[in-house]
């Protein structure tokens, strides 16, 4: 067995113990938690695809950015785990058997020869001097320049739209709201009350 | 290692996260969490294509994905949120005010 298959084994394992352990954990931190450890494995078998930007970009665009928001928001909400938690053993014949089916319909697909090492074999190793991320630079900044583009609008959608969603006036300001002027009416301002007179005393 | 190895790890863990999804439908956090690790086996047999292959479009590819997750995430979140402060829970059986 060589190094690099010893390598791939150990970063499954903890790949897929991880991704078990985000499904069954009992608090969601800790599944958020080991999702965080399942993109590290992740980002080491991307390092054994020689992908190495994309590698460094899902630990720290995922585990530096994503994940830390998942745990702001885990920790912000004050969420009951017992009740969310009481459909579990219910539901579990029905995901074991959709889980296992599809495990079986993939691995007859992917597992045979159709993809073994006779139809894609290995590529030799990269060249010492390679940069996968000067290469990559150069594709998306000529040829997919313009999804260039488009991924940085979405991202500035998502800012808004987050921003937007989650931002509530201060509460001290005292300024007038136009849509609440325009919408009132007499009787809210002006009450019409009989005064004490001699005869209704 | 093959490529089908690559495959079947990705498999696994998109099979493991599917699974997620029918356990903890009640938890929505743990459902976009799971939605994230579709989206990493998904990415997975792009970067082993793009590796094999000699392409690296499946990498550019795995770049936009990871962008437009971002967003998605973010946005995601961003309603959990909205969504806690209005109704006071994250049960998705308690959100049916559109039910008539």
């Amino acid at each position: 067995m060589t190094l690099e298959a010893i390598v791939f084994l150990t970063l499954s394992a903890i790949l897929l113990g991880s991704a078990l352990a985000v499904i069954v954990l009992r608090n969601p931190v800790h599944a958020a938690l080991s999702l965080v450890l399942s993109f590290f494995a992740t980002g080491g078998l991307w390092l054994l695809l020689e992908a190495e930007f994309l590698a460094l970009t899902l630990v720290l665009v995922y585990v530096g950015a994503v994940m830390v928001l998942f745990l702001f928001v885990v920790m912000m909400l004050d969420i009951n785990i017992a009740e969310l938690r009481a459909g579990f053993a219910s539901h579990l014949p029905l995901g074991l058997l959709v889980a296992t089916g599809m495990v079986l319909a993939l691995l007859s697909m992917v597992g045979g020869e159709a993809f073994g090492p006779l139809a894609f074999p290995e590529p030799p190793p990269a060249p010492a001097d390679a940069a996968n991320t000067r290469d990559l630079g150069r594709l998306l900044f000529t040829r997919y320049v313009y999804p260039f583009q488009i991924a940085a609008v979405i991202l500035l959608v998502a800012i808004v739209a987050a921003i937007a969603l989650t931002m509530r006036p201060s509460r001290q300001t005292r300024a007038v709201k136009p849509e609440w002027q325009v919408t009132i009416r007499r009787e809210d301002r002006v009450r019409l009350v009989k005064g004490l007179t001699e005869e209704n005393r | 290692m093959p490529l089908s190895a690559y495959l079947i790890v990705a498999a696994l863990v998109f099979c493991i996260s599917i699974a997620g999804i029918f356990l903890n439908r009640k938890n929505v956090i743990v459902l976009l969490m799971c939605v994230e690790l579709q989206l990493l086996a998904v990415n997975i047999n792009f970067v082993a294509f793009s590796h094999f292959l000699g392409d690296l479009a499946g990498q550019i590819f795995v770049f936009f994905i990871l962008t437009v997750a971002a967003a998605e995430s973010a946005i995601g979140l961003a309603i959990l949120v909205v969504l806690f402060r209005n109704r006071g829970t994250i049960n998705v059986e308690d959100l049916d005010t559109m039910k008539g």
